[in-house]
């Protein structure tokens, strides 16, 4: 079993196997296909992760898609082309990564909602150059474990020198100590919010006519 | 003297609360749209921390994505979107969010009824739980898509952490042919820079063609930018905005409408004011574009033939390009315009509004779906289809065999009756071309309404500029 912090508490690292995706764009509706939105709890999602890649339209399963090997059915890491998340807002598809054990995304680039889901859920995404991306894909197809450290700012790949990786600081802290950011927002800034707000009432009053007219 | 700004550092500027200690700032979130099927765990979030909603009348509520287009006002058959929609009024009644009532004239799609009623103004920050809330960046608005722990946190403290973006900028040059839209330079700039070119960038629209655009083609330019990857596209609030705005519902009246209308003159970017990056496009040499692909940067003006992989240097770009023909069951080689549809798809956020179907009208008008397809005419809100027919469209569209729908997102998204059967070909005015968007196994061609409209005419990808 791969070793991983809870999506709930903090998170400070993730160890296990990766699974190689060696394809570029893969969007939200292919991580989470639309006619699963309808569904609206958050839990318990994780079975429609890349729904329609593991299953075919007769709902039979695809032999060659990564996830549906023996060896990455588990597999807490993902490594993809560039583009991962791309598409839809849907925060769906990170919980369904969460859902299926997912705790980390490396790519060379991100949707940058689906970036910003990610780091609101626990899931870690690590950003590295196209070539490091595609070396790592070699060292995940072999089976090679890989450990992703939030504290550190660290990726460690079995054979491969390590390599760092940057978390927006708000972001990496709230993630390693578990904060909730609403509750953060609102004990440390509601003083700032009401001052910014009395004076955007003085110079845009129409931003507060509804209220006024009430 | 203060620097030169652009649009988008005015408008970030005038939203900051507060800097934050990593390096984001905290900004002021104005506007907040709420659809049925990104909010449900936001209010779920907040009913969970017995948290109230710190400015409600700033939230406006809707059901678009979900809901059937065929009839309105009846109990909606499918009852896991009957329970989405329940719970949306459910939850927007408990939080005291007003709301546009599906069978009422103000719903539509989200990024369709936040323009019309006045809701979407300029120099204001817009989120919703969706992508394609660039949309509203067309009226010189800070507006993007968020998730749902993100509109969990806008609705709680008005206020949203956020790095500051680069800007680029888009100029758009020369002069279109009458029947270029701004689906088509869209495309071809998506084509051009990639599907993720303009990630971590604020983009803005700039050029003597966008002065003379309607907010429609405003709006498209503005809804397809995150289809480069931004999250955010823009254009500097001007007359043609202010003439858009004037009268609608939620828009600033008498005085406050001199006084608003003086203050977002003052948004445009200022002379000399510096982009990190600057993309120029020449408007003479675009053709109307249909995507061949699975991704919307897989994009080629219709004359164009299917590419072939064996032609493509690149290894990675060969790989997309067989992975993308074999889904689409197109041959290498093949004339984009030899390829036969099944459906047609008019309306979204991206081309629902009433400019999008008078386009594909006047291609329609006298003419015959053909045989064996399939066309529907989505319009993207109540009050879009009412225009729609006090001008007759209806019947133009009806005449000429296109089913005439109620507004929502319809076939663009397959989450509600509306969908293709796995392996039917769409010709789509929609945003995404994405394998199963319109349904698992679909194929869609994305393209502008009157190509769309000439597509459904023909059979098959249909060059528009034929039909004028």
């Amino acid at each position: 079993m791969p070793s991983t912090s809870s999506d709930k508490g903090p998170f400070k690292t993730v160890t296990g196997l990766a699974a190689a995706m060696r394809e570029e764009n893969i969007d939200t509706d292919i991580i989470f296909p639309a006619r699963f939105l309808l569904i609206t709890a958050r839990a318990g999602l994780g079975e429609y992760a890349f729904h329609d890649r593991r299953f075919d339209t007769e709902g039979r399963e695809v032999p060659d898609f990564v996830l549906n090997a023996e060896q990455f059915r588990e597999a807490p890491v993902i490594v993809a082309g560039a583009n991962f998340g791309s598409g839809s807002s849907r925060e769906q598809a990170v919980w369904a990564l969460l859902g299926r054990g997912t705790r980390a995304v490396i790519s060379s680039s991100f949707g940058e909602i689906f970036y910003s889901n990610c780091l609101r859920n626990g899931v870690l995404p690590i950003l590295l150059p196209e070539d490091d991306v595609a070396a790592l894909m070699d060292a995940a197809q072999s089976g090679a474990t890989f450990t992703a450290d939030l504290e550190a700012q660290e990726l460690r790949v079995e054979g491969q020198a390590t390599r760092t990786f940057a978390i927006p600081a708000e972001r990496r802290l709230a993630m390693l100590n578990g904060w909730d950011e609403t509750d953060q927002i609102i004990n440390q800034y509601s003083a700032a919010i009401d001052a910014f707000e009395q004076g955007q009432r003085r110079m845009q009053p129409w931003l507060y006519q509804e209220e006024q007219d009430a | 003297m203060t620097a030169p700004r652009t649009l988008y550092e005015k408008l970030w500027d005038s939203h900051v609360v507060a800097e934050l200690p990593g390096g984001d700032s905290l900004l002021y979130i104005d506007r907040h749209i709420v659809h049925e099927v990104s909010s449900p765990q936001a209010f779920v979030a907040m009913r969970e921390s017995g948290r109230k909603l710190r400015r409600p009348e700033t939230h406006l509520g809707v059901a678009d994505h979900a809901v059937p287009t065929r009839t309105r006002g009846g109990e909606i058959p499918d009852p896991q979107a009957r329970a989405q929609v329940a719970e949306l009024e459910g939850n927007v009644a408990e939080f005291g969010v007003p709301y546009a009532d599906l069978t009422g004239p103000e719903q539509g799609i989200v990024h369709v009824i936040g323009p019309e009623t006045g809701f979407t103004l300029p120099g204001t920050t817009v989120v919703c739980g969706d992508s394609h809330t660039t949309t509203h960046g067309a009226f010189g608005a800070l507006a993007f898509g968020i998730g749902a722990s993100e509109q969990g946190t806008v609705m709680a403290a008005q206020a949203l952490p956020q790095g500051k973006a680069r800007t680029m900028k888009v100029e758009l040059v020369g002069k279109r042919h009458p029947l270029i839209d701004a689906k088509d330079i869209a495309l071809a700039l998506i084509a051009r820079i990639g599907a993720h070119g303009a990630v971590g960038h604020a983009v803005e629209y700039v050029g003597t063609a966008i002065s003379g655009m309607a907010m429609s083609e405003r709006m498209t330019l503005c809804n397809m930018t995150i289809e480069a990857g931004s999250r955010m596209g823009m254009v500097a609030p001007d007359e043609v905005t202010f003439a858009y705005l004037k009268g609608r519902r939620l828009a600033p009246r008498g005085e406050a409408w001199e006084a608003a209308t003086a203050y977002w003159r003052t948004l445009a970017s200022d002379p000399g004011a510096a982009y990190d990056r600057i993309v120029t496009l020449d408007l003479d040499l675009i053709e109307p574009q249909v995507s061949w692909g699975t991704s919307p940067n897989q994009t080629l003006p219709i004359g164009a033939l299917v590419p072939s992989p064996s032609a493509i240097a690149d290894v990675s770009e060969r790989r997309e390009t067989e992975k993308a023909l074999a889904y689409m069951g197109l041959e290498a080689g093949q004339p984009l315009s030899s390829v036969a549809i099944d459906h047609v798809f008019i309306g979204s956020c991206t081309n629902g509004r009433i400019e999008d179907l008078r386009a594909a009208a006047r291609i329609a008008q006298g003419r015959k779906v053909a045989d064996g397809v399939r066309a529907i005419v989505v319009p993207g809100s109540a009050a879009t289809r009412a225009l729609a027919e006090a001008e007759g469209l209806d019947h133009v569209f009806r005449e000429a065999g296109f089913e005439w729908r109620f507004a929502g997102c319809s076939m663009c998204v397959a989450m509600n009756e509306d969908r293709l059967a796995p392996g039917e070909r769409c010709a789509s005015t929609s945003n995404r071309n994405f394998e199963g968007r319109q349904g698992p196994g679909g194929r869609t061609h994305l393209m502008s309404p009157a190509m769309a409209a000439a597509a459904a005419v023909s059979g098959h990808l249909a060059d528009v500029r034929d039909f004028a």
